[in-house]
Formats: structure tokens, C-alpha cells, sequence
């Protein structure tokens, strides 16, 4: 139970500060402190995201920082991505598209750092 | 008009990028929302958590059958988190936008270097990964 508290605690700082759900966090912990296995750890830790993303999305909405409407229109359709994407994992190389989303995350951070 | 066509076609590609990679879709949301459509930092931040909801909340239903989710763990593990991610996002707010980016940044070359190694791991392994691996 208190394991559970501290993975929450370390998911729930890493999130409101990024932006993410902090299942990268999370999940290694979970593996870690709690004893579970790679699958169920990323299966409940993007449930424990539902809950930990709305604190986040709380404390920024009183303090004036989301954009409710871009919120929704990022949001919804990411779904159609998703039930999309999760048909699509099976049949294509994960080596392939992990290294390629590693490529694109690593410019875009790049592209973060110089862009005014 | 023209942003939210954009942000809507954002989302789709976010949402696929994110299933595919077994990765939740902040990581994609936050630059896609402060770099395409010229959010600040902690805008982008914050409107990409509120995003992320319907996402997990999917997400989860998807694999509900697998036996995966430990639904009790994970509402202790969401209460747990209250206090940080309160004062995480009255940090991210107080901070100033280009040292928020920067953190950001480094944050997101962590994760794919941890991605590539992740590939590499499942490679030697022979196998696809199974699926819900992070």
C-alpha cells in the first residue's frame, strides 16, 4: 500500500511537470517496489494515469494554463489514433518503429531548444 | 479553424504513435502543441494532461479483459499522487518558460534513449513485443 502511495507520488511530480501521464516513471517502480511483470505494470499504470492526469489538469486550470478547446480537439481524435494504432502494433516491426520515434522525439527536442 | 484541423490531425497521429509505441501520448502532445501550434510551454503542458484522459481511460477499457489492470492498485496509486502533482504544476507555472522547455527537452531525450535501448532489448529477444509493453 505504501508502495503504491510512492509510486503515485513519483508519477504524480513527473506528470503536472511534463505534461505526460508518468507511466515511465511508474513503471519501472512498479516492477521494482511492487513486483509486477512489464505488462501488468503498464496496464495499470495507464489507469492510475486517468486519475493522476486530472490533478494535474485541476491545479492548471485554476491557474488559468489549459486551452479547454485545443484540449478536446487533440484529445478526441487521439483515440481514432489509438484503436487504429493497437491494430496496427501487431503486424509491424517494434524495433523498427521504436527507433524511428526515437529519432523523432530527440529532433523535436532539439527543435523545442532553438525554436524562439 | 485552421489550428484545430491541425491539432485534430496532431491527435490522430499522437494517439497511433503513442499505441504503437507503447508510450502515453504527452510526449508527443507537448512538442506537437508548443511547436506546431506555438503554445507556451506550460500551456502545452497543460492542455496536453487534459488530453491524455480520454486516452487512458481508452487505454484501459481496451485491456480490461487481459487481467492486466489492477484497478484497486491503480486508484491508490492516482490518490497518491495528489500532493505531487499539485505542487509539480504550480512549479512548472512559477518557472520561467525557457527553463520549463529545457527540462522538457532533456526529459524527452531521456525517454528515447530509453525507447532505443528498449529496442535493442527486443530485438535480441527475437520476438515482437508483446502487447502493453512500455
Amino acid at each position: 500500500m505504501l508502495r503504491l502511495v510512492v509510486v503515485g507520488a513519483a508519477g504524480g511530480a513527473m506528470s503536472a511537470l511534463f505534461g505526460v501521464g508518468g507511466g515511465v516513471v511508474m513503471v519501472p517502480l512498479m516492477i521494482l517496489l511492487c513486483g509486477y511483470n512489464s505488462r501488468a505494470a503498464t496496464a495499470t499504470s495507464l489507469a492510475a494515469i486517468a486519475i493522476i492526469a486530472l490533478w494535474g489538469t485541476v491545479t492548471y486550470g485554476l491557474l488559468g494554463n489549459v486551452n479547454w478547446g485545443l484540449a478536446a480537439v487533440v484529445g478526441i481524435p487521439a483515440l481514432l489514433g489509438v484503436v487504429v494504432g493497437v491494430r496496427v502494433r501487431a503486424r509491424i516491426s517494434a524495433v523498427f518503429i521504436s527507433r524511428a520515434f526515437a529519432v523523432v522525439l530527440v529532433a523535436s527536442a532539439v527543435l523545442l531548444v532553438i525554436s524562439p | 479553424m485552421t489550428a484545430y484541423v491541425i491539432a485534430a490531425v496532431m491527435g490522430v497521429a499522437g494517439g497511433f504513435i503513442a499505441a504503437l509505441a507503447g508510450v502515453g501520448g504527452g510526449i508527443i502532445f507537448v512538442p506537437a502543441l508548443a511547436l506546431v501550434l506555438g503554445l507556451t510551454q506550460v500551456v502545452a503542458e497543460a492542455t496536453s494532461l487534459l488530453a491524455i484522459v480520454p486516452v487512458a481511460i481508452l487505454g484501459t477499457w481496451q485491456q480490461r479483459r487481459t487481467g492486466d489492470v489492477h484497478l484497486r492498485d491503480a486508484v491508490i496509486i492516482g490518490l497518491g499522487s495528489i500532493i505531487t502533482a499539485v505542487l509539480a504544476a504550480l512549479v512548472a507555472d512559477a518557472l520561467p518558460q525557457n527553463v520549463l522547455r529545457m527540462l522538457f527537452a532533456v526529459f524527452m531525450l531521456i525517454i528515447a534513449i530509453r525507447i532505443w535501448r528498449g529496442a535493442e532489448r527486443d530485438a535480441g529477444a527475437d520476438t515482437r513485443t508483446a502487447p502493453g509493453k512500455p
